[in-house]
């Protein structure tokens, strides 16, 4: 979309030369101790947040993702302060920020359905939180225009919310959650009401918008595709549970546990018994009798049972016999960029395949059999 | 039946149209064009009217006609007037404070009681007006539920009152009492529909309670609060019950002027014109409501 380079942010002059990584040990600008949430008391009580422990870095990008349900939203609301915490304690650039009302919290939202206000124009929205602090007229106006132009809405500021589309409401949300310069920003799942296209552009356009205000954000989603490819960093949720913070890469290829093996992206589990004594790697052998060498950094020393787990992309098809073994195939589903196959390989559960476009891959059909390699270094041992 | 209906489209919409149009002009239109054009006849001594054309209904209004026939300015139904106004937006605005807070209260239930609350408020309603105006007078009356504990504690003597009955204030209250309900659900109407994330945002963005109620509660209530305001104003100007009764016939509003004229003054000329003066001030009303709501659409709340 816009080149960076050419592109002068307005709050930074020069975004280009800002070093990503200031020097030294980033700051926290959030911190998250033991916070709980039980919606709700005795027996019809809800435990919606769980021990929730993790620091968010200043100038990240940080993702909660997690099913519906899983207490992300929850958490941003307590950080927002439109709920309070039933324990544990938040901090905000190391300020306790846990008894402070939501309008004393420099801290921002969008809103999951933009929440504009109706009987204002998109200037009168954008100017509202500046308002609010008495910061000076012309400073307000100077702002204003500054952020219109940065979602580029400039051309629709007398307008009123109700003769906007979707998506420009979500930039005008944008825009006047930004104005105030908040030392967070929130979104709540801002581009689950856009349709696709427009929801992939807004993703570039959010990180860019990001990058250029330095502002950290904290974004709410349930699509591990806008998670993956917008985040710093990520946690995953679970029923209230945290079940892994990490970058991208960490959470897609060395996920902690099934939960967030099977969310994150589609994932191969094979059931098995650990065969050898516990090291870097580890001889598994299968309920249907197969011995499978695995990486087993994640598991923990006393295991006995494991479950084997391996991205659909990382198994290669092979000429029958070469292969670790040989399975029939099942079912083929053609997506366009890339091809699934199911393939049994006399385990409980069969094998998917994702092969992307190779002309040198063995066509086959449903019924063929072939070889399956089961690459050790991509195969890992999932933790209990 | 709608097979036998004639083929031209014209005289078909107007047939559908017929029930309402003859009940619209019958109950409406006709009684209201016979009091605008008594308004400009002569009176008869004991009711009636000659038919003879004159606007000494309305000269009544504002003058005296004095023995030798000249006239004076007479201020006498100019102050009924002006009480009427005072009266009616004092009812409007007291219903605006007490109903307000009320309609909130409702609109910020669970969705499953709200119908519940609104039954509750709307009770009172379908009970005679004449019997609840009476229930007033047990309360503000002599020995009535406010007196009688002054009176037993030694406070008020047996010839002393409070003065609370037969007052502007008496009649307040009926007004403010009997029209409440028409303020409670226009507002309750435009709340329901606010998105309470409006309020959160407003909050999130460094809004104290009292700044997210005056900028966005308050703005988007308006067209409720206008509906609210005019469906107590216009009966309350015109009102009888309550001033006749509460009043006790001394505090005259515009509504008891028009029915004496009819009843004990025999005056139906000079009744007919009060009530259109009455008349025009309300299509007043109107025509400003009528702008503001398009004002108000403008905006459209999605």
């Amino acid at each position: 979309m816009t080149n960076k380079a050419t592109s002068v942010s307005p709050l930074h002059p020069d975004p280009v030369s800002r070093p990503i990584e200031e020097a030294g040990p980033a700051r926290t600008a959030v911190e998250l101790d033991r916070v709980g949430k039980i919606y709700g008391h005795g027996t019809t009580a809800v435990e919606a947040l769980h021990e929730i422990s993790f620091d968010i870095r200043d100038n990240e990008f940080f993702t909660l993702l997690g099913p519906s349900g899983c207490g992300k939203t929850t958490l941003l609301r307590t950080l927002a302060g439109f709920e309070h915490v039933t324990r544990g304690v938040i901090r905000l650039f190391g300020q306790d920020i846990v008894d402070v009302p939501t309008h004393k919290r420099p801290v921002n939202t969008v809103f999951q359905h933009y929440s504009l206000f109706p009987h204002m124009t998109v200037a009168d929205n954008v100017a509202y939180g500046l308002r609010r602090l008495k910061k000076p007229a012309d400073e307000i106006r100077g702002t204003v225009d500054e952020m219109l132009r940065l979602v580029k809405m400039e051309r629709f500021a007398d307008r009123l919310p109700a003769q906007l589309s979707g998506g420009q409401q979500q930039r005008v949300a944008l825009a006047r959650a930004l104005a105030p310069s908040p030392k967070v920003l929130l979104l709540d799942e801002p581009l689950s009401a856009l349709d696709l296209k427009l929801r992939q552009a807004m993703r570039q356009e959010l990180k860019q918008i990001q990058a250029r205000t330095g502002i950290t954000f904290i974004f709410v989603t349930h699509d591990q595709d806008e998670a993956l490819s917008m985040s710093d960093r990520i946690a995953v949720m679970s029923e209230g549970h945290l079940q892994q913070v990490g970058t991208p890469t960490e959470i897609y290829e060395h996920p902690v546990n099934r939960f967030v093996a099977g969310f994150v992206g589609d994932a191969n589990f094979i059931e098995a018994e650990i065969a050898s004594p516990i090291g870097a790697k580890v001889t598994c052998r299968t309920r249907g009798g197969l011995e499978l060498q695995a990486d087993a950094t994640k598991a923990s020393s006393g295991q006995r049972d494991a479950v084997l787990f391996l991205r659909p992309e990382k198994v290669r098809l092979t000429e029958p016999g070469a292969g670790t073994v040989n399975g029939t195939v099942r079912d083929i589903q053609y997506l366009g960029n890339s091809t699934l196959m199911e393939i049994d390989i006399g385990e409980p559960a069969s094998v998917i395949v994702r092969q992307s476009g190779d002309v040198n891959q063995p066509a086959c059909r449903p019924g063929d059999t072939v070889g399956v390699v089961l690459d050790p270094h991509a195969l890992q041992v999932l933790a209990e | 039946m709608i097979a036998n209906l004639p083929d031209s489209p014209v005289l078909r919409r107007s047939l559908a149209l017929a029930p309402a149009l003859i009940i619209i002009g019958v109950f409406m239109l006709i009684p209201m064009v016979v009091m605008a054009i008594f308004s400009f006849l002569e009176a008869k001594s004991f009711g009636g009217v000659v038919w003879n054309f004159s606007g000494s209904a309305y000269i009544q209004l504002l003058y005296e006609r004095m023995l030798d026939d000249s006239l004076r300015l007479s201020p006498g139904y100019l102050i009924i007037i002006a009480r009427s106004f005072l009266l009616a937006f004092v009812a409007m605005v007291c219903c605006l404070i007490v109903g307000f807070p009320v309609a909130y209260f409702i609109s910020r239930q669970p969705i499953q009681h709200r119908n519940m609350w609104v039954l509750l408020i709307t009770i009172p309603f379908w009970t005679n007006q004449l019997v609840r105006t009476f229930a007033w007078i047990i309360i503000l009356g002599r020995n009535g539920v406010i007196e009688a504990p002054f009176r037993f504690a030694g406070l008020l003597g047996a010839d002393e009152t409070l003065g609370l009955m037969y007052s502007d204030f008496a009649i307040t209250v009926g007004l403010t009492y009997t029209f409440i309900p028409l303020m409670v659900l226009p507002i309750y109407a435009s709340l329901e529909k606010l998105d309470f994330s409006l309020v959160e945002a407003a909050a999130d963005l460094y809004s104290s309670r009292w700044e997210a109620f005056s900028k966005v509660i308050i703005p988007l209530a308006k067209p409720g609060i206008i509906a609210g305001c005019l469906l107590v104003f216009i009966p309350s100007l015109g009102a009888f019950i309550q001033p006749d009764l509460l009043g006790g016939g001394k505090k005259l509003m515009l509504g008891t002027l028009v029915q004496f004229q009819f009843s004990t003054a025999r005056n139906w000329p000079f009744g007919s014109a009060i009530a259109m003066i009455l008349l025009a001030f309300v299509m007043l009303f109107l025509i400003l409501y009528a702008r503001a709501a398009r004002n108000a659409k403008a905006m459209d709340l999605h």
